[in-house]
């Protein structure tokens, strides 16, 4: 009885946690001065229309730094706690001829739509997260088709480290291409036409190979969970 | 407020599944409860005006979420009921 | 200001089925409806009455002022919340694939799912 009391009372401290920011909620019709800063200055300082992209990569850049971080602690715990030995009573129950020929015809199209949302992530709403878990998808699409299709741990480790290198590296060329103080600034590539492929700077390239790694490790994530064996 | 009888439908449709993922008693069920609930959030996010957010929200949430929680309960033989 | 609310209830919601059910696996569905809730209330925030996506392509037109700056035709959403709740939903997914991989390797050394069975650490 005094269980429920405790929750109750857990529960009503939350709530009344909560209430300033409903007490003080102004419906607002302007945009902050931070807000317009940047949108201004995605338009004019770096040829971007998808102003998310222009915050997420290179005024927040940081923050993503960290996020990736975060990501491969999560990958790499998940690896370690579950061990990988294969089963010895090999129970496996095969899937059907629909499925794997709708599997076989449909993977390749998913992964070419995920490779096209990260790469045109600053023209249109999309980006590097978004494409990176579309191929993913792609991925455990054909894992549970059971496609005779070996899943090379090996390539999926090294093509992880090396976009995490590589996207490390291209932060590392702003310093030294543009001068201190401007860590991960795109700026270092010509900005190019407005709305066009090749455009804005470094962005593409920086965007493609966070969508390539968020892509290796949901991917590294579904397989170690699929082959956990028995004790 | 842009078109107020789909806001009021989406959040009453998730306030709903968020209950019935509390209180049933099969865990199967609340898997796929939390599902709905990811997927009239990712709704709710396109009508007010972040695609970005949409987008992710729709394929991690209602999709390597529940993929995730289903790989769980094969695991753990079933998943026990409550 | 009705999705705030509905976010807020969400969370509330999804404490209390942390705080309530005896099964880790509910126990962890609970946690990832706190988080959908959260990514509500951040977006709900950032909203401007009557405006659209902060995508600025021929729909939206602009021109240049004198600062150096830009004024837009139609008015256009704070686009830095959305990048907060990027990569928040992200991170939501990773912490509740660990979650639930800690749960398996429970599962493995005791044989039960019930929370009231693992108790050495209590005093």
């Amino acid at each position: 009885m005094i269980k429920y009391l405790l929750v109750f009372v857990a529960i009503i401290g939350i709530a009344v946690m909560f209430y300033p920011l409903v007490e003080d909620f102004g419906r607002s019709t302007e945009l902050h001065p931070l807000a317009q800063d940047y949108v201004s200055g995605s338009v004019t300082d770096l040829n971007m229309p998808n102003s998310v992209t222009a915050v997420v990569v290179t005024y927040r850049g940081l923050d993503t730094l960290g996020e990736v971080t975060v990501l491969f602690l999560a990958t790499a715990g998940v690896g370690f706690l579950l061990s990988r030995k294969n089963r010895i009573v090999a129970v496996k129950r095969h899937g059907s001829e629909f499925l794997k020929t709708g599997a076989s015809f449909l993977s390749p199209l998913i992964i070419i739509f995920g490779v096209y949302i990260f790469t045109h992530g600053h023209l249109s709403p999309g980006g590097g997260f978004q494409g990176g878990v579309v191929v993913a998808s792609a991925i455990l699409l054909m894992v549970l088709a059971d496609l005779s299709f070996t899943f090379s741990h090996g390539l999926l480790h090294f093509s992880e480290s090396l976009s995490g290198a590589v996207y490390v590296l291209l932060g590392l060329l702003g310093v030294i291409l543009i001068g201190a103080d401007s860590f991960l600034d795109p700026r270092y590539l010509p900005m190019g036409v407005y709305l066009s492929l090749f455009s804005s700077g470094a962005v593409p390239l920086i965007y493609s190979f966070i969508g390539i790694k968020v892509g290796a490790e949901l991917s590294s994530i579904i397989d170690s969970l699929h082959e956990e064996g028995g004790d | 407020m842009p078109n107020i009888m789909a806001l009021i439908l989406l959040i009453g449709l998730s306030l709903v599944a968020a209950l019935y993922a509390v209180f049933t008693q099969k865990t199967l069920s609340a898997v796929i409860a939390s599902g709905i609930i990811s997927l009239s959030a990712s709704i709710i996010f396109l009508i007010y005006g972040a695609p970005d957010v949409a987008m992710t929200e729709a394929t991690i949430g209602a999709g390597l979420t529940t993929v995730v929680f289903l790989y769980a309960m094969k695991q753990t033989k079933g998943g026990d009921d409550d | 200001m009705l999705v705030l609310i509905g976010g807020i209830l969400l969370v509330i919601i999804g404490i209390w089925a942390m705080l309530a059910r005896k099964n880790i696996i509910r126990i962890v569905i609970g946690f990832s409806i706190v988080d959908t809730g959260i990514h509500l209330i951040i977006v709900a925030v950032g909203y401007i009455q009557n405006a659209t996506a902060p995508i600025i392509d021929s729909a939206v037109p602009f021109e240049k002022t004198a600062t150096d700056g830009i004024k837009l035709a139609s008015k256009v959403v704070d686009p830095v919340p959305s990048a907060l709740v990027l990569t928040a939903i992200v991170i939501g997914l990773a912490v509740t694939a660990l979650l639930l991989s800690f749960t398996i390797r429970l599962f493995k050394v005791n044989g039960s799912l019930n929370i009231d069975d693992y108790e050495e650490l209590k005093w």
